[in-house]
């Protein structure tokens, strides 16, 4: 993984002395609520329902060993003993106080990590395919590139003042883990019939109040363009986008107000002026970077068997492992959504033991995922079995990847100033509904995406169902939604019609599974069966 | 009824105005009337609360002030789900109070 150098560590400690000065400025009254505001969001400090949150950034979702013990050191010493993974691949603490929070960066800052540009009008953590640099069906290892965007967006003084926020994603296979197309700008690694390596892209995604999504602006966009090309891109919004009004600021509505024929045309025009002007990378700048990728060392001539004479390990390792591109390793997924607990939370001690597995069996590398899990993405296949007992004994081998009690909540109205539901009960008592292993394999997959507020933390547009709480008179309502995927083929969810309070949508969802359940044809998964029948072959179920 | 709340400028906590000061507890908060933008002016300025705003709140069935929506009573009793964080972990009705 990246490695800090000289100048990354020096602007991120001085960043740290720099926001120290402010938060004691704004502790003396030195500074208003309103002057400090801009400044703790640029550091990814939040004030919440109940304190301070702190997002800190986990670039692409790549950390280590140490890393993570840091994070576990910071629950327990700063926070509440716990973590919450996010949509984003980030982390966030909710108990944080203003007058620790320098120190608190400091002790990130000790191992290469920060909270800059998780909040705020900025270009956010630039997320990637969780497998990435060991995905059996990738063309290469996309993080390169997710560092390289990283280091030309971080600080930089035309991306510092945007109209609003900004997500980009890369990804290097055809299978899309990443939700590529909610994106506002995002990448897909891929070779053209010379057999050149270069970039699909994709401008004008998002969630959010006003969803769309993206639209695919270049067929391939030479690797050694992308400074050029994004910075094309980036201007086009900046000097177009609707700073009159905060529900239009966003690239996805301009892209979509001009239409992507014209917002094409216009980043074109923008791209060949940025290329007249020779700032993209050289290829020893990403030979410097991509090294730091490099594949660990696998062993050679390990054994692919696996003893599944445990039947509960046979069904984790079904459930939770993938394909991995060397012989004899595997992709481990974690999953953080045990049966009735809360999506994305792990405690110190679970960190921890991720942290230790990790470095024992998994070259020190662990990924976090946009599903509010993790990945030990280089586990040799006869490793496994000590690889689920330990998490088993954690708490952490629930093998639920992509079903339906693995769900995505944001942190609803339980902790956030924005929200107007919550969501994290409504994922516990589906979790607890479905709790049977052999019905949720029954099922099969099946995503369930939770958002506490329009705007969309919790992905329910991009759900196969989706939750969407609402206020309604000042109480918690819920709708419905069917249809979405963030996958190859991505589609918005609709809304099934009226709202239902909590036990009802809980309710009327399982309604809405065991309809499918009913007309599936075989192999058709919840979204293969809403694509074919639509919404009115779910209506009726849902609503009697 | 109205009340005031806000957050502890250093630590975060959710504070409520007890009309001498801020408590943690909601059930210590006094009804400002109209004078809710005076108190918050000068608290704001001694840098005693951070984002404070009056709300509207009834007397539940103990005379005690309760926040007219839900988001002002989990700010006051804290995550319905993970009641050990609450000011209230022992009472396992507590939760209800708040829905």
């Amino acid at each position: 993984m990246y490695k800090y150098d000289q100048y990354d560590r020096a602007m991120v400690q001085a960043r740290v002395e720099e926001f120290r000065d402010q938060a004691r400025r704004r502790i003396e009254g030195k500074l208003t609520d309103d002057q400090f505001k801009p400044l703790r969001l640029k550091n990814g400090l939040y004030l919440q329902l109940h304190a301070y949150m702190l997002r800190v950034a986990i670039p692409y979702g790549t950390f280590n060993g140490a890393q993570m013990r840091k994070l576990a050191h910071i629950a327990r010493v700063y926070d509440r003993g716990y973590g919450h993974f996010t949509t984003r691949q980030n982390i966030q603490y909710n108990w944080i106080k203003l007058e620790e929070a320098a120190d608190l960066l400091g002790e990130l800052a000790d191992v290469e990590m920060h909270a800059i540009q998780t909040s705020g009008e900025s270009i956010r953590n630039v997320s990637a395919d969780q497998y990435a640099g060991a995905a059996a069906d990738e063309i290469l290892d996309p993080r390169p590139w997710a560092e390289m965007i990283r280091q030309m967006t971080n600080f930089m003084p035309e991306f510092s003042y945007l109209p609003r926020k900004f997500k980009i994603a890369v990804i290097a296979s055809p299978i899309d883990r990443a939700a590529l197309r909610w994106h506002d700008f995002a990448l897909r690694i891929v070779k053209n019939d010379a057999g050149e390596i270069g970039f699909e892209v994709y401008a004008g995604g998002g969630m959010g109040r006003t969803p769309f999504i993206a639209y695919k602006i270049r067929e391939f966009l030479p690797t050694g363009q992308i400074l050029s090309y994004m910075q094309a891109v980036l201007r086009t919004w900046n000097r177009n986008a609707r700073r009159d009004n905060i529900h239009k600021q966003r690239m996805k509505i301009l892209v979509h107000e001009l239409g992507e024929d014209e917002f094409r045309r216009q980043v074109e025009e923008e791209f060949q002026h940025f290329l007249t002007l020779h700032q993209d990378f050289p290829q020893a700048e990403y030979d410097r970077i991509a090294a730091y990728f490099a594949p660990p060392a696998f062993e050679t001539g390990l054994s692919e068997e696996i003893d599944r004479s445990d039947p509960d390990f046979a069904l984790w390792v079904d459930r939770q492992t993938v394909a991995h591109k060397a012989p004899g390793y595997a992709i481990v997924n974690i999953s953080l959504k045990p049966i009735g607990q809360i999506p994305g939370d792990i405690s110190a001690d679970q960190m921890d033991l991720v942290a230790d597995l990790a470095e024992r069996y998994s070259f020190d590398d662990i990924r976090a995922t946009h599903a509010q899990n993790l990945v030990l993405p280089h586990v040799r296949k006869q490793d496994l079995h000590a690889v689920w007992t330990a998490l088993h004994e954690a708490g952490l081998g629930e093998a639920n990847l992509d079903l339906v009690t693995d769900i995505i909540a944001c942190p609803g109205l339980d902790y956030c100033s924005l929200a107007n539901a919550r969501s994290i009960p409504v994922a516990q008592k589906i979790s607890e509904r479905f709790a049977d292993p052999a019905r949720q394999q029954d099922v099969g997959e099946l995503k369930i995406k939770i958002s506490g507020c329009i705007n969309a933390c919790g992905h329910h547009h991009a759900g196969n169902i989706g939750i969407l709480g609402v206020d309604r008179k000042g109480t918690e309502s819920y709708q419905l939604l069917l249809g979405g995927s963030g996958d190859e083929v991505t589609t918005q969810a609709k809304i099934t019609g009226p709202g239902f309070d909590e036990a009802g949508v809980v309710d009327a969802l399982e309604r809405a599974v065991e309809r499918y359940r009913e007309i599936r044809e075989p192999g058709e998964k919840f979204i293969d069966t809403y694509r074919r029948v639509g919404m009115d072959g779910f209506k009726e179920a849902i609503y009697g | 009824m109205k009340i005031l709340t806000g957050n502890d400028l250093k630590n975060g906590r959710v504070i409520w105005w007890d009309g001498q000061g801020w408590s943690f507890h909601v059930e210590d908060a006094v009804d400002v009337g109209d004078q809710g933008e005076t108190i918050l002016k000068q608290e704001d300025a001694a840098c005693r609360v951070n984002g404070g705003y009056a709300l509207d709140a009834e007397l539940d069935a103990q005379g005690k002030p309760r926040p007219a929506h839900i988001k002002d009573r989990v700010r006051a009793y804290g995550p319905t789900v993970r009641p050990d964080l609450t000011l209230k972990p022992a009472d396992p009705n507590a939760g209800t109070w708040v829905i």
